[in-house]
């Protein structure tokens, strides 16, 4: 039976939440329904990563865990196959902890909370879902099931110039998924040598007979397809207009999950099932993922909105992820994970505290402010440390997951990757520069605005959105071998498989 | 004459059967009880429906080959059907307007009458029965269309209609004349048979007559022009009839005659013609409709958009692509009538039609935005949503031939979605995010118990239609037992 997989419970909850906020009457009930489900979904979380790692203890090597599969449109052979790796489940630990504070951060949404958090849940079903599929019809209709709600919840509960970001945001993924439409359905009728189709990511890999020349095709597709929701340049400039004008716990959601949607998809799907073509034209990419890293950055540099600083930070830090995974060997995606993990959390911490200040200010414009570490210190030391771990101190998730992607793309002995690399390594220093700028103008300094003196620090659910992420953050930072040990064993596969060629 | 034979064609006994009950009914009984002639149609429709869905699994052919019934013809005709019942059950609070009631006898009449005719165009099997079918279907439509006789949009819709529809018909009969003067029969196994291996111009030319007049029925562009100003005059019920069903019998028919008759010229002819057509049809739909601001019109352009996505099923010509085609059109149904309600629901109550009236419907009706959320997003083909599952599975069957030029036509159509997306999004942003304009958003009505109804119907097709996987499955099924269509291959 479906329901003895402790996988389909990430969908289950995410979905039970949502009936329960369509019958909740006032705004204390759906905090109540939402605090609930986001706690039981971290205890499950918690509890798969448990369960997971015993097993693993005991020897179990398959490369998927959990797994199951249920018929579903039979004349296709399209079934709900459900399993994780070490990867699947450190981003469900990254989704669970995410959606836990993103619930604290909208605590006082207003006007209609109960309709906003239902669009919030649906937005987290389609994560979850996304995360535990290993079925490529179901992985991308959750994919488009998370998608959606962004429209709304941009449109509606935004600020500043909502409807033209909302609908640049909303037509630029549903664009980036009609051509991942287009790869996953040609993938499906290439899947097979003798006949047998399927749409099981495992099946399709072992099998692995998509002819060479359908892969030259298929891979852009699929690579453009998820990328786009990774930030690859040209087609980043949703992100910036995106993250600006959403509510604070979308773009802590956008950010800190979605955006690693395009990621996880690039390697699992991209990469994974078409290794020829990924070794053929991983170039192409990775120029363009570079141009991300190191223009994302100095735009952030000449900014002034907090947002779009922000925003053009992680298209910076997310072009780093996918630059990492071309670099196609096991210490550079193993460093891409580890920077998936860290900038969801340092990303989603930095839009969280954003969107308190501006709570208070009701401006994101740095010149505007000064002094602001006087008023409110907790938000303010706060900052600090999201900032720290942006530019990656030791200490934090960031220094962990940069050092490891720069010494696995050098560890390419040819010129074009090392020049590179190289490059790319500019970024950190450009990522001091315009961090160290807002922490100097913002926090410290005298204070611009006189009114802003009687504003108040942070209240307790914020106060607790914020400890959750920092403990995160400082977490991953000190322990980076806990964390490497969940995920290394997932490389095993993909690497032979890229080896093979 | 064996009469015996009739009995093999239940599907249209049961539905001559009720047309005779709504008609006796409309005649004979008395004043009082007049007033429940819309609610007895629906009853008595409804029961037909159903007892289709259940009973209908023979297949046979009948009257020497003429007519024939396979598990398809079965399976679209009874998507027909729920297409129809949930037109009749909108229509009740139409039909009961005042200026409506002496004349709604004939409303449901004709109506049952053009479901007949389609009934005959999908399941012949010559060309003769094919066009009779067409004729029934089409010129009561006429009728329908001037129904609001004291509007002088729904005169100018009727007279256009007919114009094109006698038009369409023309141009189809001149190429059956050809077809007829190539091989000397009207049969289509007769045609196929002699015209195979054979690809004179004079064919050529007579599948393009055919093409076009059937493009005109399902309004493919450049044969589309006549689709806005009709489905903007006509009663609204009669446009999401228009709409839904006609164009799902046309495209099945369609399809049949296409891959049965014609299916030896595929690759060298109607594959490259359909192409056109396919690009032609989505391309410019989807321009169109963004720029209109009639929620009627809107649609109309939103629908020529989406006949070419149901094309595609046709340019596959294969078992998937009839399962895949039957499947769009049932979720096309659900998500169009889904629309139409709403649209209809706020035309019978305050009379507004433009989307600027639309602006902060959801502070005001929050239930019938809502609905109308569900359709547009099931439009764009946005999961879990039915819209998503038949899109997918459209594409999945046209690229199953293996044929590269069909991958570049299923990215056009691909990247065609997007446009469509932009423009559905503009209602769910009318409803949802605009602010009320000056007069203020429409305000808060309860529509009635019918329209309701028919909407919860909609809702919960659009909602379960794609999850339920059985349903394709069923389809999958019926298009492979009448795989006989296909043998020409």
């Amino acid at each position: 039976m479906i329901w003895e997989n402790i996988l389909i419970y990430f969908v289950v909850i995410p979905v039970l939440t949502l009936a329960g906020l369509a019958i909740c009457k006032n705004i204390k009930q759906v905090r109540a329904v939402s605090v609930i489900g986001a706690t039981v979904l971290m205890a499950l979380g918690v509890y798969l990563l448990v369960e997971f790692l015993q097993l693993r203890a005991a020897g179990v090597a398959d490369e998927m865990l959990f797994c199951g599969d249920w018929m579903w449109f039979e004349p296709m052979n399209i079934k709900l196959s459900l399993g994780v790796d070490g990867i699947s489940v450190a981003m469900l630990l990254l989704s669970c902890v995410i959606v836990f504070a993103g619930v604290f951060a909208s605590w006082n949404m207003d006007p209609l909370p109960r309709e906003y958090f239902m669009w919030f849940w649906l937005l987290s079903t389609g994560v979850f879902g996304f995360f535990i599929a290993i079925d490529l019809f179901t992985m991308f209709m959750f994919y488009e099931v998370a998608l959606i709600p962004m429209y709304l919840l941009i449109g509606v509960w935004g600020s500043g110039n909502k409807n033209y970001s909302a609908m640049k945001l909303t037509l630029m993924l549903m664009g980036a998924s009609a051509l991942l439409m287009l790869g996953i359905i040609g993938v499906y009728f290439h899947s097979s040598a003798d006949g047998n189709l399927t749409m099981n990511l495992l099946e399709i890999a072992r099998n692995n007979a998509i002819p060479h020349e359908w892969q030259y095709f298929l891979f852009p597709m699929t690579f453009v397809g998820f990328g786009v929701l990774g930030a690859m340049f040209p087609f980043h400039t949703w992100s910036p207009d995106g993250h600006a004008s959403a509510p604070t716990a979308v773009s802590m959601l956008h950010a800190g999950v979605l955006m690693k949607l395009g990621g996880y998809g690039c390697f699992r799907i991209a990469i994974y099932l078409m290794p020829h073509a990924a070794n053929e034209l991983a170039w192409i990419f990775l120029v363009l993922t570079g141009i991300s890293v190191v223009y994302g950055a100095f735009s952030a540099c000449v900014q002034t909105d907090l947002k779009y600083i922000n925003a053009y930070s992680s298209v910076s830090h997310c072009g780093m992820v996918l630059f990492a995974i071309l670099m196609l060997n096991t210490t550079a995606m193993t460093g891409a994970i580890m920077q998936m993990l860290s900038h969801g959390l340092m990303t989603a911490l930095f839009f969280a505290l954003i969107g308190m200040i501006y709570g208070r200010t009701h401006t994101r414009d740095i010149r505007k402010m000064g002094g602001l570490m006087q008023i409110m210190p907790f938000l303010g030391v706060g900052y600090v440390i999201a900032g720290l771990a942006n530019l990656g101190l030791p200490g934090f998730s960031g220094f962990v997951a940069e050092m490891t992607i720069f010494v696995g793309s050098f560890a390419h002995a040819d010129l074009f990757h090392r020049v590179l690399t190289i490059m790319a390594c500019t970024a950190i220093v450009i990522t001091a520069v315009y961090i160290l700028r807002v922490v100097g103008k913002m926090l410290y300094g005298p204070v611009h605005d006189e009114h802003h003196r009687t504003l108040t620090d942070a209240v307790w659910h914020e106060k607790f959105a914020v400890i959750t992420l920092i403990v995160c953050v400082a977490g991953l930072g000190c322990f980076p071998n806990f964390f490497n040990e969940i995920i290394y064993d997932s490389f095993a596969p993909i690497i032979k498989a890229l080896g093979a060629f | 004459m064996d009469y015996s034979q009739f009995l093999s064609m239940p599907q249209e006994i049961g539905l001559v059967a009720v047309f005779l009950l709504v008609f006796l009914y409309d005649t004979f009984m008395s004043k009082k009880v007049q007033n429940a002639l819309p609610v007895f149609t629906c009853v008595v429709f409804g029961l037909f429906t159903i007892a289709n869905v259940f009973f209908c699994e023979e297949s046979c052919s009948i009257f020497g080959g003429m007519f024939e019934n396979t598990q398809a013809t079965v399976a679209i005709k009874a998507i027909l059907n729920i297409g129809m019942l949930i037109v009749l059950i909108q229509s009740v609070k139409w039909a009961n307007s005042e200026y409506m009631t002496v004349r709604r006898g004939e409303f449901y009449e004709l109506l049952l009458i053009t479901l007949f005719g389609m009934y005959f165009m999908i399941s012949a099997r010559h060309f003769l029965m094919f066009v009779i079918g067409l004729e029934t279907a089409s010129l009561p439509l006429a009728a329908l269309i001037a129904f609001e006789k004291n509007r002088y949009e729904s005169h100018e819709a009727a007279a256009k209609y007919m114009f094109t529809a006698i038009f369409s018909s023309a141009i189809f009969m001149m190429g059956l004349s050809f077809v007829y003067a190539l091989s000397g029969s009207l049969y289509f196994s007769d045609i196929a048979a002699m015209i195979f291996g054979e690809s004179s111009t004079l064919l050529i030319v007579a599948l393009a007559f055919v093409i076009a007049g059937v493009g005109f029925k399902l309004s493919l562009v450049p044969f589309h022009l006549w689709t806005a100003d009709v489905y903007q005059g006509a009663p609204t019920p009669v446009t999401g009839y228009l709409s839904v069903i006609s164009k799902g019998a046309a495209a099945f028919g369609f399809m049949v005659i296409l891959v049965q008759v014609f299916g030896s010229v595929y690759t060298v002819a109607w594959k490259w013609m359909m192409y056109a057509l396919i690009v032609l049809t989505i391309i410019l739909g989807n321009l169109f409709a963004i720029r209109q601001r009639n929620m009627k019109r809107f649609l109309a352009f939103s629908s020529v958009s989406q006949a070419g996505y149901i094309m595609l099923g046709v340019v596959a010509a294969n078992e998937m692509g009839l399962a895949s085609l039957m499947y769009y059109v049932l979720v096309y149904v659900l998500s169009n009538l889904a629309a139409f309600g709403v649209i209809g629901a706020i035309e019978n109550k305050t009379g507004k039609v433009m989307m600027s009236d639309y602006d902060g419907l959801r502070s005001t009706n929050p239930w019938l935005s809502f609905a109308m959320m569900l359709a547009m997003f099931s439009l764009a083909g946005i999961p879990p949503f039915a819209g998503f599952f038949s899109k997918f599975f459209i594409f999945a069957g046209a690229l199953s031939t293996g044929d590269v030029a069909l991958y570049v036509l299923v990215l056009i159509a691909l990247l065609n979605t997007i446009i469509s997306l932009y423009y559905y999004l503009l209602v769910v942003k009318a409803m949802f995010i605009n602010k009320p304009g000056e007069n203020g958003a429409i305000e808060t009505f309860k529509s009635a118990c019918s329209e309701r109804l028919a909407m919860i119907v909609c809702v919960l097709g659009i909602m379960l239609v794609g999850i339920v996987s059985c349903i394709y499955t069923y389809l999958v099924d019926a298009a492979e037992t009448s795989s006989a269509l296909f043998n020409i291959f």
